[in-house]
């Protein structure tokens, strides 16, 4: 016999009292103001909340914040760059890249996170070989907590989906918190009302 | 397989005052600021209640769920291998790295390939492990196992990771910063990961409805090794199993927070099909598992979901450290499931307790660890396993209680002795609890006389 079959004939034969599922509520009850709580949230798990600079240039205020950038890569139409994600056929090309821009699908207030899949990365690697990431964010796409997160259809159609919650983070040599473990140092979330396609 | 003595493996670290008073006060704190987390979900309670029925219902019909697992899986693109022990796992791992050459693995934190000796079994047939976790790098490089399931070197100061960077990456001996460290393994991993032919993942979650596993991590080193090479390998424990999508919202919520106090971890990464132009394995491994269920006292321990949170709690944890267990899962967790894997040589690890519980109360899936210890001492002392010193007090102490007359002169003898003894015979090497710690003053009157006095004329 299989393993596969050894297995599953052994887990079969203990014959345990078959157990109900519980419904899940959405524990929505309540929950505080969206956009409030998420720049909250995001601000604990060490990421940065920055307001838009009054004449909207994103570029200009993206090289400000990151002044000895050499690579920025965008993944994103509204910002140009150093670099066009769509011009990277393969993630070591990405270890050089100082900033990642990234749009997430959507943020969760509860825990200051942002979603990410291959769709809005191109390639996955931006998120993690870069120094430093910027996410523009529409305040219109953040659900309010976990619950309503795993209810998105989008994690059926993603190959790959991350839930970021800031940047890259440590405490193992005596509990020290370190912020730029393995992958990026900061994570910066700007808002940016997403063009919408009416009609 | 020999006998682990936790009590004297714990001896060297306790005579340390230094290592063990940081290792105290950190997973102490570790625990309030789980205590934090808890108290800010006003629905925590019920949270632990679905989690710990969304379990046992999954794991009542645990080859259902694997099997609808496997089938989505499969259609997503993954290849699924099944494993029925740690050797299995082994072979297959290394089979999948050399049918595509790979020299080179790395990895994040996964408590099931320490469980199957992986990097022992893979390293003497030519391939490169790189642990990418900085704690479980830090345990790598010094030829230890995982003191802690979260916080792997957790027993180590800064200047103990010093001395063994400075061997091993070649850091400055004298510089024990601890960013100055984290900086150094972090330049020091980066090119192994560029120049990786395959990485791999543990898995905390493997959703049945999607055919994808969820790992979550804090140092971005999980989605580096998934996302950088073009070989992407998942070591999933069967137990690891939930029905649904939207159960991930109940366990996500309580993982991180009953772990480090954090609301979620920095990464809750969700793999569900290859990259384009990259290849994905999942192996599902047993290993004890199956067995484990069978076991009408301890298949409950199954529903775990590794957040530590048992072990941050206990004091016997806190002062002895996870190396003293002798295996792979340290803690409360341990002392169950280590003895399920081999009785013999984890028989001493139940004694390992204050039965104080405190453990299945913060436990997120709600296991009765506790009673599992209390059973699983039962089953020792059934066995006659029990060490002479523990059956000859435990003969004394069932007679004494058994007569309260006989009672009631112990108390006053002993009162009276602690008071008047020299040091040298309270403290010997019989008596366990009068080591590392002061036994306590006798109150001046017992209960009893108190209660002769006050009460009963009345």
């Amino acid at each position: 016999m299989s393993s596969r079959n050894t297995i599953l004939a052994s887990l079969r034969g203990t014959q345990r009292t078959p157990a109900t599922l519980p419904e899940v509520p959405l524990f929505d009850a309540g929950l505080p103001p969206a956009l409030e709580k998420f720049k909250e949230t995001l601000a604990g798990m060490g990421g940065i909340w920055a307001d838009r600079s009054t004449d909207g240039d994103l570029d200009a205020q993206i090289r400000a914040r990151f002044p000895d950038a050499k690579v920025i890569c965008s993944a994103v139409p509204e910002v140009a760059g150093t670099r066009r994600i769509e011009e990277v056929r393969d993630p070591h090309e990405l270890n050089d890249v100082d900033v990642g821009i990234v749009r997430p699908r959507f943020a969760v207030a509860e825990t200051g996170s942002i979603w990410l899949s291959e769709v809005q990365y191109q390639v996955n690697a931006l998120g993690y070989l870069s120094q430093h990431l910027v996410a523009l964010l529409d305040p219109a796409d953040i659900v309010g907590n976990l619950h309503h997160a795993y209810h998105r259809p989008d994690f059926f159609a993603a190959n790959y989906a991350v839930l970021m919650s800031g940047p890259s983070a440590t405490a193992d040599i005596e509990g020290v918190l370190i912020r730029g473990a393995q992958g990026i140092r900061s994570l910066t979330v700007l808002p940016a009302p997403r063009v919408r396609v009416s009609g | 397989m020999k006998r682990v003595d936790h009590v004297r493996a714990s001896r060297e670290f306790i005579a340390d005052e230094k290592h063990i008073e940081f290792h105290d006060k950190r997973l102490w704190a570790l625990r309030t600021l789980r205590d934090e987390a808890a108290h800010g979900i006003e629905e925590w309670e019920q949270l632990r209640s679905l989690a710990s029925g969304i379990k046992e219902h999954t794991l009542t019909h645990l080859a259902d769920y694997l099997e609808e697992f496997e089938r989505n899986a499969t259609s997503n693109g993954v290849i699924v291998h099944w494993a029925k022990d740690a050797e299995e796992h082994n072979r297959i791992v290394h089979e999948i790295l050399s049918s595509h050459g790979a020299k080179t693995l790395v990895k994040s934190k996964s408590m099931l390939t320490e469980e199957c000796a992986m990097r022992e079994y893979l390293e003497p047939r030519g391939i490169t492990v790189v642990e990418t976790d900085l704690g479980e790098r830090i345990q790598q490089l010094d030829h230890q196992r995982p003191a802690h399931i979260v916080v792997p070197a957790v027993h180590k100061l800064a200047s103990d990771v010093s001395r063994v960077f400075s061997k091993t990456l070649g850091t400055d001996p004298d510089n024990s910063d601890v960013h100055y460290l984290a900086e150094a393994q972090r330049d020091a991993t980066r090119p192994l990961i560029l120049n990786a032919e395959a990485g791999m993942t543990g898995c905390n979650f493997a959703v049945a409805e999607t055919g994808g596993i969820t790992v979550c991590t804090n140092e971005g080193n999980a989605d580096l090794s998934a996302n950088v090479p073009p070989l992407h390998i998942a070591s999933i424990g069967i137990e690891k199993l939930i029905p649904k999508l939207a159960h991930l919202g109940v366990f996500i919520r309580m993982l991180s927070r009953s772990a480090l106090g954090s609301p979620i971890t920095q990464y809750t990464s969700h793999f569900r099909g290859p990259r384009k132009g990259a290849e994905m394995h999942f192996v599902l491994v047993d290993n004890g598992r199956s067995a484990r269920l069978a076991m009408d006292d301890f298949w409950y321990s199954l529903k775990c979901i590794r957040c530590g949170a048992c072990m941050n709690t206990c004091p016997v944890y806190r002062r002895s450290t996870g190396l003293s267990y002798g295996g792979v899962y340290s803690g409360p967790i341990g002392v169950i499931i280590n003895p399920t894997f081999d009785l013999k040589k984890y028989s001493a690890l139940p004694f390992a307790s204050t039965m104080n519980g405190s453990c299945t109360n913060v436990c997120p899936v709600k296991i009765n660890i506790h009673e599992q210890i209390y059973k699983w001492r039962q089953i020792v002392a059934e066995q006659h396993d029990l060490p002479f010193v523990k059956t000859q007090a435990m003969k004394v102490a069932g007679k004494v209680l058994a007569e309260p007359a006989l009672y009631r002169a112990a108390i006053k003898a002993a009162d009276t002795a602690v008071a008047k003894l020299p040091r040298a015979f309270i403290y010997n090497p019989f008596n366990a609890w009068g080591k590392q710690r002061e036994v306590p003053d006798a109150p001046e009157q017992t209960f009893r006389d108190w209660y002769l006095k006050n009460r009963k004329a009345k």
